[in-house]
């Protein structure tokens, strides 16, 4: 195997029979890399705390919790919780958020930062493309409670700079946004480009920055215009980073991002119907209302749905193109 | 546009190639990206000329670029309260900074054993770390493992154990290594008698700080800006962090009068209950994002490093 036995093995030949046969057991392997297990054992520890033991928490989904009988003690219920979550509105209704807000988030998120990379690639001022850059990178560093204060400035109902300011300019009577769930399905948007298009842009332009100046040396021998050049040369070759970066996404459509329909819409009651996501949901239910089995019973619908999800879009893009799959 | 025209001496002398943007393309590209930075900076500077409004002018004519007065008294209000807020500023840099520290360790240590190509385990333990990211239990068993098998509600571990791992960096690191340090490297290490953990932290650790400084950076922005681990596991205030003291802050004024020493200072004061409410969120605001507006020239060399380095899958 490594080279210290293969100079063991090479000085005593007898001993290398040996050492054949017991290379390859699993005891052997402990005894060898023991060390190997002591670096890992810190983090495969919290691995087994954080995520592990949750995953068999999962059979909560399938009890009717009662605190003072203790969880292992509960009774069991079957699928009771889940046909309580499936017979009201509810599921549907934030099924339906966390993916089309994500379809949304993964379109803008897509097509505006592939375009941005491209226009910085081109401007003529390197210094000013850096400086824009550096500039739209800002919104990532902030945390979503940052985020919903900037929101809030804007759109306070009383204060807000929206209604004091554009609003009476333009001849229209200020809006109560926080009470206006209609308003939101383009605002979160708005918010969540803004917020990320500085990362998706690194990305697309370190992808840029990688093509081959020949390709475009050629094309440019050949008569391509701009445009041509960006069609051809450009898109095709940054395709496999768009296929991954959007596959990402996918395999996570059913995980909404938390801070922002959380924190931005300050979890206004009056805009669930269209701001309620599973994430929120789950958490409202438990921990706001204290139902354990609905909100159980969410959580393990959006783990296992996502999972699948995530299997479905890997076997889909193998059978495409095999070195962009993820797994 | 016609500016752009009339000036061609510029243009000559930066000497443009063959196959640059058009003067027009290039001025409506410029025009767009001027848009669209001060899109990204005008939010932040309402923010913070808000906070140094005066309440009045910003209770009567609402928040605006250009304030009726300028005033310190949000500051000053806040500051009334700075043992609270020098707390949570204090939990908030020990998370960043010792969480941020101990979760390279733990990674690292893990990552390296998985990058080993003579290790036989190695892919059960990746995909152990790898199956983290395709499945999770929910939120409810993952709250109750916390506060009813560890008994970590309202403590300082609760903030910092969640996200000590997390299986990409980890993948990352191990994706570096395996990439970055030659095999008889190692070898020959051990053939001069070094350990493991000798190999490890003399020649893998010295030959990795460009990875671990992306990964470093991207926890201390993990735990700087986390507030969703106090909304879940903290009660009271006496260890949350300034995410979420802001995000008090924005929920209810009343967090800062009910603390002790803030009532009392304004006892003391003559005890008027007209508080600047609406400048003092703001300055909260100002207060949260402060450190990562300084930090983030600095951060965001090395995030782009980072990203590209994370963006190569393995």
């Amino acid at each position: 195997m490594s080279d210290s036995t293969n100079v063991a093995a090479a000085v005593n030949p007898v001993k290398k029979k040996m050492k054949a046969r017991a290379t390859t057991g699993f005891l052997w392997t402990v005894r060898r890399y023991w060390i190997f297990y002591v670096m890992m054992a810190p983090a495969a520890i919290l691995l087994i705390i954080n995520n592990y033991i949750p995953m068999a928490g999962v059979l909560i989904a399938f009890k009717n919790v009662n605190y003072t009988k203790g969880i292992w003690a509960s009774p069991w219920v079957g699928f009771d919780n889940f046909k309580f979550l499936f017979s009201s509105d509810v599921a549907w209704a934030i099924t339906r958020n966390t993916i089309s807000y994500n379809l949304v988030f993964i379109v803008l998120n897509l097509v505006i930062a592939v375009a941005m990379a491209i226009m910085f690639n081109e401007m003529r001022s390197k210094f000013l493309a850096k400086f824009h850059q550096s500039t739209m990178f800002l919104p990532f560093f902030l945390s979503m409670v940052c985020v919903a204060y900037l929101v809030y400035a804007f759109l306070g109902a009383e204060h807000g700079f929206v209604n004091t300011v554009i609003l009476p300019k333009l001849g229209i009577e200020p809006i109560d946004w926080y009470t206006e769930p209609k308003y939101w399905t383009v605002i979160l948007p708005i918010v969540n480009t803004w917020k990320n298009l500085g990362y998706y842009t690194v990305i697309y332009m370190a992808a840029i920055l990688g093509i081959d100046h020949e390709y475009y040396e050629a094309a440019l021998i050949d008569g391509a215009s701009k445009w041509e050049q960006i069609k051809r040369i450009t898109v095709p070759l940054i395709m496999p980073v768009m296929i991954t970066m959007t596959l990402l996404q996918v395999g996570r459509i059913f995980y909404a991002d938390f801070g922002l329909f959380f924190q931005v819409t300050k979890n206004a009651g009056a805009l669930f119907p269209t701001t309620q996501v599973i994430d929120t949901y789950v958490y409202q239910t438990f921990l706001t209302m204290g139902d354990i089995g609905m909100s159980s019973a969410a959580g393990l619908y959006q783990a296992v749905v996502g999972f699948l999800l995530v299997l479905v879009t890997n076997l889909f893009v193998r059978k495409v193109s095999k070195e962009n799959a993820l797994f | 546009m016609s500016k752009t025209i009339s000036l061609p001496k510029q243009r000559i002398a930066k000497k443009h190639g063959p196959n640059d943007l058009s003067p027009t393309a290039n001025l409506l590209v410029n025009v767009f990206f001027w848009i669209y930075t001060a899109a990204c900076i005008m939010p932040l500077v309402l923010v913070i000329i808000v906070s140094f409004s005066d309440e009045k002018g910003v209770l009567i004519h609402g928040y605006n670029f250009i304030p009726e007065g300028w005033s310190l008294e949000a500051y000053k209000f806040m500051f009334k309260d700075w043992h609270q807020i020098l707390r949570s500023f204090g939990i908030s840099v020990f998370l960043a900074t010792v969480g941020t520290a101990i979760s390279l360790v733990m990674m690292s240590l893990y990552a390296y054993p998985i990058s080993r190509s003579d290790f036989p385990h190695k892919s059960f333990f990746s995909f152990f770390m790898f199956f983290t990211m395709l499945f999770n239990g929910g939120l409810v068993p993952w709250y109750l493992v916390y506060t009813q098998m560890l008994d970590l509600k309202n403590t300082l571990a609760a903030l910092m154990l969640p996200l000590l791992v997390s299986a990409f960096f980890v993948l990352l690191l191990r994706t570096f290594f395996a990439n970055s340090i030659p095999m008889p490297l190692i070898e020959a290490a051990k053939i001069d008698g070094a350990g493991e953990i000798r190999i490890f932290s003399q020649i893998i650790i010295p030959l990795s700080l460009p990875v671990l400084a992306s990964v470093g950076l991207f926890q201390v922005l993990n735990y700087w800006n986390d507030w969703f681990l106090s909304l879940v596991f903290i009660s009271g205030s006496k260890n949350i962090n300034l995410q979420f003291m802001m995000y008090k802050t924005m929920l209810d004024i009343q967090f800062l009068t009910s603390n002790v020493q803030a009532s009392q200072g304004l006892a003391q004061a003559g005890g008027i209950l007209q508080l600047p409410t609406e400048t003092v969120r703001m300055a909260m605001a100002v207060l949260g994002i402060g450190p990562i507006v300084f930090a983030y020239p600095f951060f965001q060399k090395y995030f782009k490093k980072g990203l590209t380095v994370g963006a190569v899958k393995g």
